[in-house]
């Protein structure tokens, strides 16, 4: 287990050298945005990296609802705290390259007002989990988790539903869409390092918490107990 | 330029600020856990 954790993590930071080389180097200058388009290379698959876990999370909270399961709830508070650490990059590196392209930080249009919106859902979602009156309520969180996929799915849409600030779908947009193959493959490059992060940073939360129920479990098991042995005294 | 630094930057500076909130919480775990064995 540890072995392979060091394996992953090894594999992750050559994976990340190898973006960043693609991204700052190796992938050519955009005509008309010039070097500033190279924050596509992190912005996007940071946003795509964010949604898969929001779906991971939805899956996690329709097994944890089904099932009661602990590892379910420890798959469902890992991939929501790193999907928040996706998306807040995501939300970080987006108005640092609108600046210079739109002339402005932010536009309160579909896709930007949704996905804050979707960033302020998963935030809620682990001060639920946190700071309920009466511990952590994995259950009512779960439920939560299953709304907020679906704020997730109309993000990935809204460019499509709506005209935005935001350019039109670059991938599957029509005929029109597409980019240069050098510019995807270095896309293609910084999604896979950033996926393999992602994966490495939920393992990482999946064993905390896990450890933490356990730590719990036998917090509950001596609370109970020791009364018992007092009684007796 | 500077924007484009910015970016990267801070996308590497979320990553750093949350893998020490993660070491921070398995030390605070294992403190819990060290305590609980010592009662």
């Amino acid at each position: 287990m540890k072995s392979g954790f060091i394996i992953l993590a090894l594999i992750t930071l050559l994976l990340l050298s190898y973006g960043l080389y693609q991204a700052l180097v190796a992938a050519p200058t955009e005509a008309t945005m010039g070097e500033v388009q190279r924050i596509f290379y992190y912005h996007v698959p940071s946003a795509w990296t964010a949604l898969l876990c929001f779906l991971a999370n939805f899956v996690a909270s329709l097994w944890f609802l089904a099932g009661r399961s602990g590892r379910a709830d420890a798959v469902a508070v890992a991939t929501a705290e790193v999907g928040v650490v996706f998306c807040t990059v995501v939300l970080l590196t987006g108005p640092l390259w609108a600046r210079p392209v739109w002339g402005i930080w932010w536009a309160w249009d579909a896709r930007l007002t949704s996905t804050l919106v979707l960033w302020l859902i998963y935030v809620g979602y682990l001060m639920l989990r946190k700071f309920s009156v009466g511990g952590p309520n994995p259950m009512l969180a779960a439920a939560f988790g299953v709304f907020g996929a679906f704020n997730a799915v109309f993000v990935f849409m809204a460019i499509r539903w709506f005209r935005t600030q935001q350019p039109q779908p670059v991938f599957g947009g029509g005929p029109k869409s597409g980019i240069d193959p050098q510019m995807r493959y270095a896309l293609m490059a910084n999604w896979v390092a950033f996926l393999a992060l992602a994966i490495l940073l939920i393992w990482l939360r999946y064993t905390l918490q896990r450890v933490r129920q356990a730590v719990e479990e036998a917090h509950a098991m001596k609370s109970l107990v020791e009364p018992e042995v007092r009684t007796r005294r | 330029m500077k924007f484009l630094y910015a970016a990267y930057g801070i996308t590497w500076l979320v990553h750093i600020v949350y893998l020490i909130i993660l070491t921070r919480g398995f030390q605070q775990v294992r403190d819990e856990a060290e305590e609980l064995t010592r009662k």
